[in-house]
C-alpha cells in the first residue's frame, strides 16, 4: 500500500514527462515563447543558464578593457561616450543576470562560479588594450561580433532571454558605430594615429573572427541549440557574415585586414584559418589577461563585501524601527 | 568679461572635472553592479556639467581655448577646483562621504546659478540643479547606510570624515574674485552657501550615528591654484594621450 502510494505518481509523472516535452518541441518548432512558469526539458533550462549566464559574465568582465582607458580619454566628448558605453555593458550584464534567475538561479551563484573561475566568458576580454586606438577597434569589431552573434538571439525561443537581447542588441549597434566613428577620426588623422589604429586592427582582427566560438567541425553545442531554437546560425555562418561585413568597412578606413588570404569570390570574402590553437590556450586560461581580468572581479567583489552588509545590516534596522 | 569672472566659473568646472575623472575609477570596480552604474551616471553628469562650463569659460576668456584645450593643456597651478574632489578614491565610505560633501555644496550652488545674468551658465545650471538633487539622496543614502550599518562600515565612516572633513569648508570661503562675481550677479558668494550646507550635513550625519566634527582649519587653496600632492598625478594620467599628440584631433 505504502510503496504503490510512492510508486504511482511517479510513473504518472514519468508519463507527463514525455508528453510534456512532445508538447514543448511542439511549441519550440511552431516558434512559441517558452516562458519562465512553463514546462521545460531540464536540458533546455541548463542549455540556457550556461549560455545566459556566460553571456552576463562577459558583459562584466568586457568592462575592464575598455575601462582601462577612461581615465586617459583623449578628449572629454570621448570620456562621456566611452564611460556611457561601459555603463551601458554593466547594464547589460544586469538585465542578463535577470533572465537567468527567471530559470531558477540567483544571480549570487552565477557570480560565484564567475569568481571561482569555474564559469566562461568571452575570451576576447582575456585581451589587453594597449592604445586608445583599441578602444575603437574593441567598439567596431568586439561589439560588432557581438550583435552578429545576438541579432539571432532577439528570436530565441526563450522569453526573457531574447526580451533581454532586443534591448541589449539596440545599444550594441551604437556601440559598434561609435566605435568605428572614433577609428575613422584616427584613421584619417595623422599618421601616428592612422598607425594606431592600424596596429589595432593588427591585434583585434583574429580575436574578435574567433569570437563566433570554434569551427562548425568542432562544436559540441550547435545541434540542440539550434534544434531548440536557442540558436539561428552556426558559429561558422555568423562568423562568414561578420567577415563580409567588416571586410568593407576596414577598406572605407584605409586599414589593412591581416590575413593574407582574404579575397573576395564574387559573394563572400573567404578568409585564413584563424590559430585554434591559440583560441584553445586563452579559453583555457593561458591568455595574456586571463588572471588579470579575474583578479579584478574578484577584488571588486572582497573589498565590496563590508559595503554589501552594511546595506544588509542598515535594512534591516530599518525594519525593526 | 574680466578676468576674474572666468576664474570664478573654472572654479566650478574645474571641480567638477576632477570630481569625474575621479569617478570614473570606480567603473568595472564598485561593490555591486548596480553601484557600477549608479557611480557613472554622477560621473556623466558632473563631466557633462564640466564641459558646458569649460566650453563657456573659454568662449568668456576668447582667447579660442575649447573644453579640451581647457581640460588638457592646463596645467596643476592652473586648475582651481576645490581640493575636496582631487582626494583618492580611497574606500566606498571615502568615495561616498567625499561625494556626498560635494553635493550638500552642489545642492546649494546650482539654484543660485540658475538665475545668473549669463543666461549660458543659468541653462547649465538648471539642469545641474536637477541632476544634484539626485546625486545628493544617493551619496546621503549611502552615508547613512554606511554609518548606522556594521561596525566595520561605522569605523571606516569615522576614518573617512577624519580625512576629508579638513577639505570640506573650502568651498564656503570667499576671496576677490567670488566677491567680483558675486557683484556682476554671475555666481553667488561662497559664504552665502554654507548655513543650507551645515543645515543638511549635519542632518546627513546625525541621522548616520556620526559625529559631526568641529570647524577645523579648512585647509583652502585649489580655488587659487594651490593643490595637494594629488593633482599632478591625476591630471598627468587624465592629460597623457591628449598630450603626446599635440595638434591632433580625436
Ligand atoms: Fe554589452
Ligand atoms: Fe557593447
Amino acid at each position: 500500500m505504502c510503496t504503490q502510494g510512492l510508486d504511482q505518481p511517479r510513473t504518472l509523472a514519468a508519463e507527463d514527462v514525455s508528453a510534456r516535452a512532445e508538447h514543448f518541441e511542439a511549441r519550440v518548432a511552431a516558434e512559441d515563447k517558452i516562458e519562465p512558469p512553463d514546462w521545460m526539458p531540464d536540458a533546455y533550462r541548463a542549455l540556457l543558464i550556461r549560455q545566459i549566464a556566460q553571456h552576463a559574465h562577459s558583459e562584466i568582465v568586457g568592462m575592464l578593457p575598455e575601462g582601462n582607458w577612461l581615465s586617459r580619454a583623449p578628449s572629454l566628448r570621448r570620456k562621456g561616450i566611452l564611460l556611457a558605453k561601459v555603463q551601458d555593458e554593466a547594464g547589460h550584464g544586469l538585465y542578463l543576470y535577470s533572465a537567468a534567475e527567471t530559470l531558477g538561479v540567483t544571480r549570487d551563484e552565477l557570480v560565484d562560479q564567475l569568481l571561482a573561475g569555474t564559469a566562461k566568458y568571452s575570451s576576447i576580454f582575456n585581451y589587453p588594450t594597449l592604445t586608445w586606438a583599441d578602444v575603437g577597434a574593441v567598439g567596431w569589431l568586439v561589439d560588432g561580433a557581438a550583435i552578429m552573434n545576438q541579432v539571432p538571439l532577439c528570436r530565441c525561443s526563450y522569453g526573457p532571454y531574447a526580451r533581454a537581447m532586443v534591448r541589449i542588441c539596440r545599444e550594441e549597434s551604437f556601440h559598434q558605430r561609435q566605435g568605428f566613428e572614433l577609428l575613422t577620426v584616427l584613421a584619417q588623422g595623422t599618421p601616428a594615429q592612422h598607425a594606431m589604429a592600424q596596429d589595432a586592427l593588427d591585434r583585434w582582427w583574429w580575436p574578435a573572427v574567433m569570437m563566433f566560438g570554434p569551427p562548425d567541425s568542432e562544436s559540441t553545442h550547435n545541434d540542440r541549440s539550434l534544434r531548440w531554437k536557442v540558436k539561428r546560425f552556426t558559429n561558422d555562418e555568423l562568423r562568414q557574415k561578420f567577415v563580409d561585413l567588416t571586410v568593407p568597412q576596414a577598406q572605407f578606413l584605409a586599414l589593412t585586414v591581416p590575413d593574407p588570404d582574404l579575397a573576395y569570390d564574387g559573394e563572400h570574402w573567404r578568409f585564413g584559418k584563424p590559430d585554434w590553437s591559440e583560441f584553445k590556450r586563452v579559453v583555457k586560461g593561458d591568455g595574456p589577461c586571463n588572471r588579470e581580468r579575474l583578479v579584478a572581479r574578484r577584488t571588486a567583489h572582497e573589498d565590496g563585501a563590508w559595503v554589501r552588509e552594511a546595506a544588509v545590516a542598515h535594512a534591516a534596522k530599518r525594519v525593526l524601527v | 568679461m574680466g578676468d576674474h569672472e572666468v576664474e570664478a566659473l573654472l572654479r566650478v568646472a574645474d571641480s567638477c572635472l576632477v570630481l569625474a575623472q575621479r569617478l570614473t575609477g570606480w567603473c568595472g570596480h564598485a561593490p555591486a553592479l548596480e553601484e557600477d552604474i549608479a557611480l557613472a551616471n554622477v560621473a556623466l553628469d558632473v563631466l557633462g556639467q564640466a564641459r558646458g562650463l569649460l566650453t563657456r569659460a573659454g568662449e568668456l576668456e576668447a582667447a579660442g581655448r575649447d573644453e579640451d584645450a581647457l581640460a588638457y593643456l592646463r596645467d596643476a597651478p592652473d586648475f582651481r577646483n576645490l581640493l575636496l574632489v582631487e582626494q583618492p578614491n580611497g574606500d566606498f565610505a571615502h568615495t561616498m562621504l567625499r561625494q556626498f560633501l560635494f553635493d550638500a555644496w552642489a545642492v546649494e550652488l546650482w539654484p543660485e546659478l540658475a538665475s545668473s545674468t549669463d543666461p549660458v551658465i543659468a541653462g547649465i545650471a538648471g539642469k545641474a540643479a536637477k541632476e544634484a538633487a539626485y546625486h545628493l539622496r544617493h551619496s546621503a543614502g549611502w552615508v547613512e547606510r554606511l554609518g548606522d550599518g556594521t561596525d566595520e562600515s561605522h569605523r571606516r565612516m569615522l576614518a573617512s570624515l577624519e580625512d576629508l572633513w579638513p577639505y570640506a569648508g573650502e568651498a564656503f570661503l570667499d576671496d576677490d574674485v567670488d566677491r567680483a562675481a558675486a557683484e556682476a550677479g554671475l555666481a553667488p558668494l561662497p559664504s552665502s552657501l554654507l548655513a543650507g550646507w551645515r543645515a543638511r550635513v549635519e542632518a546627513v550625519l546625525t541621522e548616520s550615528t556620526l559625529p559631526v566634527p568641529p570647524d577645523p582649519w579648512w585647509q583652502r587653496g585649489g580655488r587659487q591654484g594651490r593643490h595637494t600632492e594629488q593633482l599632478t598625478r591625476l591630471l598627468a594620467e587624465m592629460q597623457v594621450v591628449h598630450r603626446a599628440y599635440p595638434g591632433a584631433r580625436w
